[in-house]
């Protein structure tokens, strides 16, 4: 632990042998964009956060967040556990509106609307704003019909073959399964679930995906083919991820932000923003001690 | 390999006393009783069955199977007897049918509500509610049917003769809203066991409630609520109290819900409370009646695990 003071960052040095492999194939040449290495130019603002934070009764989960969510980049949100990071990652799409008790407090703008106006409709703003889940969650229904629950509720009732293929391709998935869409969705990996799981956010044709961990229960080999295709659907679509995986922070994402949990008076925790910027900057050169100590491995 | 004798481990060794120095009397005894409990319901029930078969065979020595099954008038216990078991089984159709008309929506439409649309406060209250509704005894319902029911019936009946106070209709209502709770609660398990995930995910690509409920959750439950429908329908085949009491007795061969009927199960009180002397054929038929209940609940259950095993969606 203490060498790991004196050492360069972690993730620059590629620790970890398993996702060693992934590391180099993000940043081989014909990879899609080479998303680490690339100097993120200013873009338009997706969200808007100021001055937001995440009761639940009366206890604040995450506080006083300012940030602004690039269009067409990868956001990753990197804390320690319980920081808050899913909460506010649930916020952007009004998931927490299944919670009870939630409440959600500060401004959270959506191309400049507040998307917690009373008039908004949170159903719209979740066809917009996909999410992808911590565990592969598909329905417990054909491959088929997964896909293309999400535009049957929308009212779409053509060309669902098209749109279902368009979605699985999209997800580097329709190889894989074009020969057996009639079976269950339960049938497949838990990689090719969670590649499904993303298909059917794309066939709804979102505007913003959200994954929360959407690594975490994959093996190492999943997991690269999941970052792959988050690079390549970057090109499309503005990606929010919250991981535990600083490496995978690291390889995808092309802004990072370090949430971290402050103890408060009374002993309760509450999460905050510390950091927003681009990746590389955040992992090579941290403006604040603490995200050092939590990327270095000092903590958390 | 040293040879050491295990059962005298060194005093002070973390070892000592792992070995097992006396047999744990009260441990098989435990096992024995719990073993006992189990056997015992299981033969409890084969003797039931059993207990069925000697009698019935005997009953149809005396009438053909054919006679029985096929004859549309029941009149055992007159001279001379008839033993067309059609009209009391179609009685206990009619009334199970109205029963369910009412239980299954009713039932699936409070157990979507609690679990998709109640907050926790709503639910802790609303349901063990409707679990009391179990706990009314069904001599109570019966007199409700009579007393209550029954004269509704006949002031509102849109067809034709007015009903008399007995009718299938107002035993079939009463019925039905007994096994609400049946239906209601045990669906209601069904859809609450359906993993949170599932339904997030359903949000998460813009699906409104009622699409959430009807879409990703019931049929994820489809299994559960096949499974509390049969036993719903199973107590309505089974249930003798309130047909008894409300549904007039009348072994008629009808479908009009208006008309007084008689049901399997009310026949089998009715006979079994008169002074029938053992081994007579109204005895007997008494058992060949209960074994047709039998083989009807018993098929009806095996039907359903068949439906169940094709569509259940399995999640996990």
């Amino acid at each position: 632990m203490t060498d790991a003071l004196t050492q360069p960052p972690r993730v620059g040095a590629g620790a970890g042998a398993t996702t060693g492999g992934s590391v180099a194939s993000v940043r081989e040449p014909d990879a899609v964009s080479g998303a680490v290495s690339s100097v993120p130019v200013p873009t338009d603002v997706v969200f808007e956060l100021r001055d937001l934070a995440v009761y639940y009764g009366d206890v604040a989960a995450v506080e006083g967040v300012d940030l602004d969510v690039p269009a067409r980049r990868i956001t990753a949100l990197i804390g320690p556990s319980g920081c808050g990071k899913s909460t506010l990652l649930r916020c952007l799409n009004r998931m927490n509106d299944l919670v009870d008790g939630a409440r959600v407090t500060g401004r959270l703008a959506y191309y400049g609307l507040d998307l917690y106006d009373p008039r908004v409709d949170p159903v719209e703003v979740r066809r917009r704003i996909g999410m992808v889940f911590q565990k592969p969650n598909p329905f417990p229904k054909s491959i088929y019909d997964n896909i293309a629950f999400g535009p049957r509720v929308n009212g779409v009732r053509r060309n669902l073959d098209d749109i279902v293929e368009k979605a699985l391709t999209d997800a580097a998935l329709w190889d894989e399964v074009k020969d057996k869409l009639r079976s269950s969705a339960f049938a497949l990996s838990g990689g090719q679930q969670q590649r499904l799981c993303i298909a059917r956010c794309l066939a709804v044709e979102p505007d913003v995906i959200l994954m929360d961990e959407p690594c975490s229960a994959l093996d190492p080999i999943a997991t690269s083919r999941i970052e792959d295709l988050m690079v390549e659907l970057r090109e499309r679509y503005t990606i929010v991820i919250v991981t535990h995986n600083m490496q995978q922070a690291a390889r995808v994402s092309d802004y990072t932000a370090f949430i971290t949990t402050d103890v408060r008076d009374g002993g309760s925790r509450v999460g905050h923003l510390v950091e927003f910027d681009a990746t590389e900057k955040l992992f090579t050169n941290p403006s604040d001690p603490r995200t050092e100590g939590y990327i270095t491995g000092r903590f958390g | 390999m040293s040879t050491i004798d295990v059962t005298v481990p060194v005093a002070g060794s973390p070892a000592a006393g792992i070995v097992r120095t006396k047999h744990r009397l009260g441990e098989r005894l435990v096992i024995l009783s719990l073993a006992a409990s189990a056997g015992l319901s299981i033969a409890v029930t084969v003797g039931i069955v059993a207990s069925l078969v000697q009698p019935s065979v005997s009953f149809f020595r005396e009438v053909r199977l054919g006679e029985f099954l096929l004859g549309t008038t029941w009149a055992p216990l007159f001279t001379p007897p008839s033993f067309g078991v059609v009209p009391i089984v179609v009685g206990s159709l009619l009334i199970t049918g109205i029963a369910t008309l009412v239980a299954v929506p009713l039932g699936l439409g409070a157990a979507v509500y609690l679990s998709e649309y109640a907050d926790q406060r709503v639910r802790k209250v609303v349901k063990p509610a409707l679990e009391l509704l179990e706990g009314i005894p069904t001599v109570v319902y019966g007199y409700f049917a009579v007393s209550f029911v029954g004269p509704y019936v006949q002031r509102w009946w849109p067809l034709g003769d007015t009903p008399g106070v007995f009718s299938a209709l107002a035993a079939g209502l009463v019925m039905g809203i007994m096994i609400i709770p049946t239906m209601g609660s045990l669906s209601e398990d069904a859809l609450r066991a359906v993993p949170i995930d599932l339904r997030r995910g359903g949000y998460a690509l813009g699906a409104r409630r009622y699409e959430v409920a009807t879409r990703v959750t019931v049929p994820a439950a489809l299994s559960g609520i096949v499974a509390a429908f049969v036993l719903s329908v199973s107590r309505a085949i089974g249930e003798t109290m309130i047909v008894f009491i409300a549904a007039g007795n009348t072994p008629n061969l009808t479908f009009n819900p208006g008309e007084a009927v008689q049901t399997m199960t009310a026949f089998i009180a009715q006979a079994g409370t008169g002074d029938l002397p053992q081994g007579s054929i109204g005895y007997k038929t008494i058992f060949a009646v209960g074994s047709l209940l039998f083989v009807m609940t018993f098929v009806m259950n095996m039907l359903s695990n068949r439906v169940v095993a094709r569509y259940r969606e399995v999640y996990d």
